[in-house]
Formats: C-alpha cells, sequence, structure tokens
C-alpha cells in the first residue's frame, strides 16, 4: 500500500503543479459572479438559476480536470522513458494501475471540495441555510462517478493510441451516458428486433453515470437521497471501478512498456 | 543604438492616434445603418434562432414550476401540452388532460435500473406556488424562482406575447410585485402593440393591484377593439379572452353602478362563452338591481363574432 500511495502522491503534486484546475475554477467563479450579479425584477433571494448554472460549470470543470489528468499519466511516462525505470524497482504493474487510479482520483476529490465549498457558499449567500447533508450526498456521487470516469480513462489510456483520442472517446461516452443513457430502454422499446435486444443489453451493460448526477435535486431543495439507495449507488460505482481496474491490469501485463 | 525614450514616445503618439480616431470615427459609426452596436446582443449572435432558444427556456420555466419534475422528449408528453405556468394563469385554453394521465408521463417502471434511479431525481409533481418540493405552503414565494428564465425568454424572442402575460400575471398575483409587472407589461405592449392579452393583463393589474378602476376600463376597452379587429377565425380561436374580458368589464360597470353597460358587455361575455348559462345569471342579477326605465334604455348594438 506504501508504494501505492507514494504514485499517487505524485499525481496529486502533478495537479497542482499544472494550472488546469485554477483556470477552470476561476473560470467558474467568474462566470457565476457576474450571473449572480443580473438583477431580475429587483428580487435578491431568486438562486435557483445561479446553482443551476454553477453546477453545470462544476460537472463540466470536473470531468475535464479527471479525463485529461488520467488519460496522460501511463502515455506520458512511456514517452519520457520513466515507465521502464518505475517498474524496474519493486513495484508490480498491478500496483502501478491502482496508484495512478487512486492519485487521480484523491485529485479529482481535491478539486470537488473547492468546489463545492464554493458552491455552498454562494447558494448560502442568497438562501440563508445550508443543507450540509444535501451537498455532502451531491459531492459523494460525484466523487464516487468520477472514480468511474478515472478508471474507464485509465482502461482507455492503454488500449486507445493517443491520450488525445482517448480523452475525445471518453468525453463522447460519457455525454452520451450522462444525457440518455438514463432513456435507452426507452428507446430500445421502439426498436425492431435485432436492435431492441442489442440496445437494451447496451442499456444493462453500461455504467448508469446519470444516476449519480443529482444536480435536480440539489437545485430544486429535494430532500436527501434516502441512505439505503445512497450506498446501494455507492456500491454500483465501485462494482463498476473495480471491473475497469482489472481490466487495465490484464491489458497492461501483456503491454510492451518500451 | 535607439534609446527606449523614443520607443516610449513613439507608443504615446500612436495611442493618441488611435484615441483621436475613434473619438472622430464612433459618432459615424451609430450613424450608420448597418451598425449593430446599438442592437440587441441576442438578435446579433442568434438572429431568428432565438426564438427557438426563447421556447426552451420558456419550457424551462414551466419546469422549475414543477421543481424538475418535467418530462424529457422520451417520455409520454400526450396528456402534457399546455405548460402549467399559463395554464394557472387562467389566460390560456389547457389542452391538458390532468389528474393522474397528466402526473404519470413516465413510462411505468421496465427494470431495476429504472426502479433504482427513481430515488436519484425528481420524482413527484408538485407546483412552486404550492410549496413545491417541501410542500411547505409558506414557500410559495419560491414562485420567484421561475421569472429569470421567463425574462430571458422574452429578451430572446420579444414578440411572444404569452411570455409577457405570464410574467405579468405571477409578478403581480403571487409575487405582489405590481410595480415591475407593470414595467414588464409596458415592455410587452411596446413590442406588441396590438397585443389584446397584454392589455387584458395590464387592466387586471390596474383594477386588482393598483386600484384604478378608470385606468382598467380604459385598457380593456381597448383590449376590446384590438380583439374586435381580428379575423372571424383567430376571434373563434380566442373566445376564452373575450369572455374573460366582457365579464371582467361588465363585472367593473356593475360595481360602479353603471348596470346598462355592466348587462352590455356580460351579454358581449355571453355571446363568446361556451357556458353562457352562467353569464345569463349574472345579467339576470344585474337586471334585478336596474330601475324599470334604465332596462329598455338602448345600447350599441353587440359588434359581431
Amino acid at each position: 500500500m506504501k508504494t501505492i500511495f507514494a504514485l499517487s502522491g505524485v499525481v496529486i503534486k502533478e495537479l497542482y503543479r499544472r494550472k488546469d484546475f485554477y483556470v477552470l475554477f476561476i473560470i467558474t467563479i467568474l462566470i457565476c459572479l457576474v450571473m449572480a450579479s443580473v438583477n431580475v425584477f429587483n428580487d435578491d433571494k431568486i438562486v435557483r438559476y445561479l446553482k443551476e448554472i454553477c453546477l453545470l460549470l462544476i460537472w463540466l470543470a470536473s470531468l475535464v480536470i479527471a479525463i485529461t489528468t488520467t488519460a496522460r499519466q501511463i502515455p506520458a511516462e512511456r514517452e519520457q522513458r520513466t515507465l521502464l525505470p518505475l517498474l524496474a524497482k519493486p513495484i508490480t504493474r498491478a500496483q502501478l494501475i491502482i496508484g495512478k487510479f487512486l492519485g487521480c482520483w484523491f485529485a479529482c476529490g481535491l478539486t470537488l471540495f473547492c468546489f463545492y465549498v464554493f458552491f455552498a457558499a454562494l447558494a448560502a449567500s442568497r438562501e440563508h441555510h445550508l443543507p450540509l447533508l444535501n451537498y455532502f450526498q451531491a459531492a459523494a456521487l460525484h466523487w464516487v462517478v468520477l472514480g468511474v470516469v478515472v478508471a474507464m480513462t485509465l482502461f482507455g489510456s492503454l488500449v486507445f493510441a493517443a491520450p488525445s483520442s482517448n480523452a475525445t472517446i471518453i468525453f463522447v461516452f460519457v455525454a452520451g451516458i450522462l444525457t440518455i443513457g438514463r432513456h435507452l430502454h426507452q428507446i430500445a422499446l421502439g426498436q425492431p428486433e435485432p436492435a431492441q435486444s442489442i440496445i437494451y443489453a447496451i442499456y444493462l451493460v453500461i455504467p448508469h453515470l446519470e444516476i449519480f448526477d443529482v444536480r435536480d435535486l440539489i437545485v430544486h431543495d429535494w430532500p436527501v437521497v434516502p441512505w439505503f439507495y445512497f450506498g446501494m449507488a455507492v456500491l454500483y460505482a465501485l462494482a463498476y471501478i473495480a471491473a475497469f481496474l482489472i481490466a487495465a491490469c490484464l491489458v497492461f501485463r501483456r503491454k510492451a512498456v518500451n | 543604438m535607439i534609446s527606449p525614450r523614443l520607443y516610449i514616445l513613439l507608443l504615446i503618439a500612436l495611442m493618441v492616434a488611435c484615441f483621436a480616431m475613434a473619438a472622430k470615427l464612433e459618432p459615424q459609426f451609430h450613424e450608420w445603418r448597418g451598425s449593430r452596436a446599438d442592437g440587441d446582443i441576442f438578435e446579433i449572435t442568434l438572429g431568428e434562432g432565438r426564438a427557438l432558444f426563447a421556447n426552451e427556456f420558456y419550457v424551462k420555466a414551466d419546469e422549475y414550476y414543477h421543481s424538475g419534475y418535467y418530462p424529457s422528449i422520451f417520455d409520454n408528453r400526450e396528456n402534457f401540452q399546455t405548460p402549467h405556468i399559463a395554464e394557472d394563469t387562467g389566460a390560456v385554453a389547457s389542452k391538458n388532460k390532468g389528474g393522474e394521465e397528466e402526473q404519470g408521463f413516465r413510462m411505468r417502471q421496465l427494470d431495476w435500473i429504472d426502479a433504482f434511479s427513481r430515488h436519484f431525481y425528481p420524482n413527484r409533481h408538485t407546483h412552486l406556488d404550492q410549496g413545491g418540493a417541501s410542500g411547505d405552503l409558506k414557500d410559495s414565494g419560491e414562485i420567484r424562482e421561475i421569472l429569470p428564465w421567463l425574462k430571458l425568454s422574452a429578451d430572446l424572442d420579444p414578440h411572444n406575447v404569452q411570455t409577457y402575460v405570464v410574467t405579468g400575471y405571477w409578478l403581480r398575483s403571487r409575487m405582489h410585485k405590481p410595480d415591475e409587472a407593470l414595467a414588464f407589461l409596458r415592455e410587452g405592449l411596446r413590442n406588441n402593440p396590438d397585443s389584446y392579452e397584454i392589455l387584458f393583463e395590464l387592466g387586471c393589474l390596474y383594477n386588482e393591484d393598483l386600484h384604478d378602476p378608470g385606468r382598467a376600463r380604459n385598457v380593456w376597452e381597448l383590449a376590446v377593439q384590438k380583439y374586435l379587429k381580428l379575423s372571424a377565425q383567430d376571434m373563434k380561436d380566442n373566445r376564452l379572452l373575450m369572455e374573460k374580458l366582457g365579464t371582467q368589464l361588465g363585472l367593473l360597470e356593475e360595481k360602479e353602478g353603471n348596470y346598462p353597460r355592466a348587462v352590455y358587455w356580460l351579454q358581449l361575455a355571453k355571446k363568446a362563452s361556451l357556458t353562457p348559462e352562467s353569464i345569463q345569471s349574472m345579467i339576470d342579477d344585474i337586471q334585478k338591481k336596474m330601475p324599470e326605465n334604465a332596462r329598455t334604455n338602448s345600447l350599441p348594438a353587440l359588434p359581431p363574432q
């Protein structure tokens, strides 16, 4: 475990040396402050539109950080020829994959913490109350789903040729799931066979990332998700994380490192 | 070697030249017909495509009214045709079927993923003016949350009359902001000078919120004039509003003691109404209050509808 955490520590340091997070964070703050300054019928209690815009920006920024950070991890090690010396140390390939995964995932957690603190402050400045449990659930589910995205991207970085193609494919895949993943079974019902069975099979196999997107509940002040279902959702995501990491380890085991 | 001082002087000279050119060209540019400097930012960037976005934001306002519980393009929208923000104003004829058919636009749960995911997004039909997701009636002021999207929709498509009417209604009746409603409806009237719908809402604002029946009468009578200029088909399609105009004018005149005028307007409303019996009973009540000679006094003939 010590080796894994040492590897992940390097990834976290890389994130705060790079400027991606700072740029996205500042852009989010600026856009939200500009939107907050808009006068809508002299009513300063209107907040939901602001919460929606802020959460949308947080989701976009977090996905950009998660995918771009993860996609370049192993290809960069290979390009800089540091992968072979790294594996020459007493470290297995599986430990390398898990270390990289944990580093990217924890880095995403840190960025999410900053984003959600800003979001909570912005919402509280208008609403004058702080539903901490709701925000905790939203941030935790968001972090867990980023774990799935990071594991998926790590697996993709071993399958696809270049980090750019990997990042593009993962972006399209994640955006597709977030927008139509919930409705795929309805689309399947309207199709003739065998398209119906194929689409339904895709619906059952894909990780349903949209489940973790509870922005509507936060924006419209719905009560917290029952903790049983919250726990089940976390287990569901962990299962996909494990599946992608095992697949990545299997691919990396046979991959040439030079 | 050229001294840095020369560069600084050159830079200053260029800045002065730029400033002088800008001062010279700016007024000419504003006078130029092709200038877009004074145009609406949405018009410049989106052109005629604005109306599409405007409708999206109008629907977004209705989605907020339902606290996020709203049919997507994949759901069954057959029973959910008219936005509730418009339906609840009473100014729009509803095509919704109501009841469970309307609320149950989501299909039955098809599998475990579907059943499980329903715990993670809004899954109950609520209205913001009835407390929204919390169900707490003290929170009925939450209706304010629909306003940014309605304002944006009106900015994008200033010729969509319904946006002004709906916004005006919620501003005056639930948000108790008659001044803001008045300003917004006037803006709507400037953009749509022939709109009897906006005039009707403006009359309601004068009558109910600003307690100015004189102005309300003038505005409503102007609305009737605009309505009577419509084609026969348009009149038929907008009978609901004419019924409301006639009824409001009738009630106003009754309150002022002008019984013959009240009967006149109510008869006009009766002609437009799908349920003329209820209006006839109102006419009968007024006629009982009228002196005998007033009943026989002739009033102008009712306009054709």
